[in-house]
């Protein structure tokens, strides 16, 4: 099983890849609303792409508040 | 009418495949507009059915395919008509919308929805209607209605129930969570998953494979297969209306119709 900081900076990979952000732009205790300039719309297809990478289901719920990158890592972790 | 352009639709017959392509924006909300006009699309699928063999339901819109019933026009509803009437008109409006969604449940072609992006409530069931779903890697499923207090009311439960089962609509239901195509093919939701912006070429190389086969032989073995659950349909109808003039269902619109965020009741 991956470590917590692996799983963080795969996501943070996987972010900058997909909203087309350079990488050493994100930090994982960034809002990523606001860092990736994104609204819940696009979220959801962050969460697919996470989903799909970690091969994980992560229901939509267990997200609400969460903002920042380090949390959302902590939430993939306890379902790898 | 083999083609038309209207304000929330279109559609095109073109070698046998119908296409009717959403395009309100921002997401295909569906209101007393896309109604009229899916009501205009019903009426000529009759004469539209000679000359095809299947229908694709499809979404121009790069959000999503649809985001289900316009809460704006509901919450409008609410506040002209109050709370002691709401439920009459909408128990009107809903017996419009199960008339469309039941003809494009039991069309004489084989339909197709080709989803992508947000495939939720009012959209979800929409293409419930299609005896077949092909979407994109992007696309998500969600019952989100129970966040406003209320249920699916366009017959999108006894048709998840009708094609994958009870314990499927328990979870979407009463979660109100969303998910993905994987979950959505494992569980047999999704028939085809393709890459983003490539559901409308899956779609059309089925419908023509789907063109080989005798019509009237494909036409006979859906209606063997898929039967509609009418008295579920109309009881569906009937705890909406129950639900809708509570105060809680009032506050959940008022909410959702003064926040700034794209898709307000999501986490």
């Amino acid at each position: 099983m991956p470590t917590a900081e692996k799983t963080l900076d795969e996501i943070l990979t996987l972010a900058a890849a997909h909203f087309k952000v350079p990488r050493e732009k994100l930090s994982p205790d960034d809002d990523f609303f606001k860092t990736l300039g994104i609204d819940s719309l696009q979220a959801l297809d962050l969460l697919t792409k996470l989903e799909n990478h970690f091969r994980v289901e992560l229901p939509d719920y267990e997200l609400q508040g969460v903002t920042d990158f380090r949390t959302l890592a902590g939430k993939i972790q306890v379902r790898l | 009418m083999k083609q038309f352009q209207g304000q929330t639709l279109s559609w095109d017959l073109k070698d046998g495949i119908i296409e009717l392509t959403l395009h309100r924006e921002p997401l295909n909300e569906i209101g007393s507009a896309t109604l009229e006009e899916l009501e205009k699309f019903v009426a000529a699928l009759d004469p539209l059915s000679r000359e095809a063999h299947a229908l694709i339901l499809y979404s121009k819109l790069k959000a999503g395919f649809c985001a289900g019933a316009d809460l704006r026009q509901l919450y409008g509803w609410i506040q002209e008509f109050g709370q002691s009437e709401v439920a009459n008109h909408a128990r009107e409006y809903l017996k419009r919308i199960h008339s469309v969604m039941n003809a494009l449940d039991t069309a004489p072609l084989t339909t197709i929805a080709a989803v992508h992006g947000v495939t939720f409530g009012g959209g979800f069931e929409l293409a419930l209607t299609c005896d077949l779903i092909i979407a994109d890697k992007l696309a998500r499923f969600c019952f989100p209605e129970l966040r406003l207090g209320l249920i699916p009311s366009f017959g999108g439960i006894p048709r998840l129930k009708r094609d994958l089962g009870n314990a499927v609509v328990r979870d979407l239901l009463l979660t109100g969570r969303s998910f993905n195509t994987t979950k959505a093919q494992q569980i047999g939701l999704v028939s085809q998953v393709v890459g983003e912006g490539e559901v409308l070429g899956a779609a059309r190389a089925t419908a023509r494979q789907i063109g080989k086969f005798d019509r009237a032989t494909a036409v006979s073995a859906k209606r063997f297969i898929k039967p509609i659950p009418l008295d579920e349909l109309r009881k569906e109808i009937d705890m909406f209306c129950e639900l809708l003039p509570r105060p809680a269902v009032q506050a959940g619109l008022k909410k959702f119709v003064e926040s700034t965020d794209a898709q307000p009741y999501l986490p």
